[in-house]
């Protein structure tokens, strides 16, 4: 079943198109990585489904319905969206953070329903922010906050959970740390996660589908284990490399040798 | 372990409300240091009138003494309540301002709202004296929007950097500002000293007329203020999260934007330009009760209204019987305030 899906989408900023009569579709209840080179158009595709672009030709679908034809609150109990570097006021605390989440269940007379308490208490166990809940998100590390932010967007209680660059800014353990909160969210809770990732290798291990995007089109899309291939670093990054296994979980992994341009190949 | 939160919720109809659990004591303590300077305020003059006298004539009893009725009701109490409405408004717009842009050094006064609305209303004293002071606010609104309008050109749209927004407000400012003293180089004798007296920031003979004329503003956009607390909470933490939280900005953000350059204006308009209220206030209550808008709002608005009759008291104090407008007494704490946050910030 795709939930999410779009058809001739078009997608440009300041009249220049990035994203090029697209055509995609993302499996509901597994992890999508969106990856390819800077400038590739991978946010940006980001941002049209989760409707913070408007698309300049074509339609998002969610669940069939044009994305755009939804209310925007209807639309935030169902998919979630955590863009690159958030911005938050100074002093505001983790829990104060995860209770913006509730947002789209709320209204002026039920602000905060005892679904939304409990919601906010299960969202910040989850990610394993509760002893710092009281804590203000500027004194944490990066990766504590980062997990805060997850933490807001499970609170929100969306089905489809759409996160930009999440391990980006973050040191190796917290990266990892990020990728198998997610990983375990599909796992014991199907959720669609949709993310746009840099690390090739990462992206292979934890998706389950991975789309890789060329100048605004797909280059090519499927199982890491089918779209990891030589030919493509080569051809999508400009790299030549060798593909192996994984040893510990046998996924893709890349291995670079040298930028194609540069001519001369290493031998192995 | 005991929730932040303090939660108000029905079982029966569907309400709840959720606040931080600082705010009704924050709240009352504020409240209670505003009610005691406000009546050192209304006792003190050269005309002095002891402080149990003060309350009496407050709440319509007979002190013994007509002079005192007269002097507390028709001369200064008017006039503390004016300072401390003024400060309300300038203290919500400011608080708004810093949400809407993401800036902790916006504030009406430091992004030129103020200063237009200044500019526009002493073009109405001075070139057209005959026109109703009850115009002052609307015009003063009509003065502020259009400044809101050329920072949104200037410095909103080609990305919003913080330093970039108050540098066009600094320009902006400059700009109102020597158009204002334009007008009064120009302006007949008579309208000028008229507008100099105001133009200072003081609520200096401020009365129950103008009281009256800012009160419609102030509780109107204040609610609206107090209503929008959670789509400025949304709006707070970027565009994209707002919006990806299903809050429809353009028009939340628009109507913030009218509310705060509305309650900035009708102070203005009331009481000259008070620099820094609208700046300093929301720190002050993101201190105290945390970084939520349900808390921070009404915090904000009392640490306002505080300030101002504070300033007001203080101007007349320091160095009587020479008195200093409180718009002096709140810049001289404000601006190394902003100085402070803005060295911190950097």
């Amino acid at each position: 079943m795709n939930r999410l899906e779009t058809k001739h989408l078009t997608l440009s900023y300041d009249g220049t198109p990035i994203i090029k009569d697209l055509y995609l579709a993302l499996p509901s209840q597994q992890i999508t990585a969106l990856v390819g080179p800077n400038g590739c158009g991978k946010s940006t595709l980001l941002r049209g489904l989760a409707r913070l672009l408007k698309p300049r030709r074509g339609t998002v679908y969610l669940d069939g319905a044009e994305i755009s034809k939804l209310s925007t609150k209807a639309v935030a109990k169902r998919l979630g969206i955590l863009p690159q570097s958030p911005i938050a006021p100074e002093g505001l605390t983790v829990r104060d953070l995860v209770a913006q989440g509730r947002y789209p269940y709320q209204n002026w007379l039920q602000q905060w329903s005892k679904q939304d308490e409990e919601m906010v208490a299960w969202a910040l166990d989850l990610s394993g922010m509760t002893e710092f809940a009281d804590r203000a998100l500027d004194h944490l590390s990066g990766g504590q906050r980062q997990r805060a932010w997850i933490a807001m967007a499970l609170a929100q209680d969306t089905e489809i959970l759409l996160l930009d660059e999440p391990t980006t800014f973050l040191d190796l353990a917290h990266q990892i740390d990020i990728l198998e909160l997610l990983l375990q969210l599909n796992q014991t809770q199907d959720r669609t996660i949709i993310m746009v990732l840099h690390d090739l290798n990462q992206a292979a291990r934890y998706a389950d589908n991975m789309v890789v995007i060329q100048q605004g089109e797909i280059y090519d899309q499927g199982r890491p284990k089918q779209v990891m291939t030589e030919a493509m670093v080569s051809n999508v990054f400009g790299v030549n490399s060798r593909i192996v296994p994984d040893p510990v979980v046998g996924t893709p992994m890349c291995v670079p040798l040298s930028r194609r341009t540069a001519g001369k190949e290493l031998r192995d | 372990m005991k929730s932040p939160w303090l939660v108000i919720r029905s079982q029966k109809v569907p309400f709840s409300f959720r606040v931080d659990r600082r705010v009704p004591t924050v709240l009352i303590i504020l409240a209670m240091v505003t009610l005691v300077a406000m009546i050192i305020s209304v006792s003190y003059g050269e005309y002095y009138v002891p402080p149990l006298a003060t309350i009496q004539s407050i709440l319509g009893l007979d002190s013994g003494n007509s002079d005192y009725a007269f002097i507390i009701r028709t001369l200064r109490l008017p006039r503390t309540l004016v300072a401390f409405c003024v400060g309300i408004g300038l203290a919500i717009a400011g608080t708004i301002t810093q949400g809407i842009t993401h800036n902790p050094l916006a504030s009406p006064g430091i992004i030129g709202v103020n200063s237009g609305a200044a500019l526009a209303a002493v073009t109405l004293l001075i070139v057209f004296p005959s026109v109703s002071s009850a115009w002052l606010p609307v015009v003063a609104f009509l003065g502020g929007l259009s400044v809101a309008i050329l920072i949104y050109l200037f410095a909103w749209k080609g990305g919003s950097s913080p330093v970039r927004l108050i540098l066009v407000g600094i320009g902006l400012n400059f700009i109102a500002g020597s158009l204002t003293s334009f007008m009064i180089t120009f302006g007949n004798i008579n309208n000028v000293s008229q507008a100099m007296v105001w133009l200072i920031g003081s609520v200096y003979r401020r009365s129950w007329e103008q009281l009256l004329m800012l009160l419609p503003w102030l509780v109107i956009f204040g609610l609206l203020a107090l209503v929008m607390a959670r789509e400025l909470n949304a709006l707070s933490l970027g565009d994209e999260v707002a919006r990806g939280l299903g809050n429809r900005i353009e028009r939340q953000r628009g109507i913030l934007l009218i509310t705060s350059i509305a309650l900035a204006s009708a102070s203005v308009a009331t009481a000259g330009s008070i620099g820094f209220v609208g700046l300093m206030s929301p720190h002050i209550s993101r201190k105290l009760v945390g970084a939520t808008q349900e808390g921070q709002l009404p915090t904000a608005a009392m640490i306002g209204g505080m300030l101002v009759v504070l300033a007001d008291l203080a101007g007349r104090m320091l160095f009587a019987p020479t008195e200093l407008p409180c718009g002096l007494i709140t810049s001289a704490i404000g601006a190394p305030f902003f100085i402070y946050l803005l060295i911190r910030k950097r």
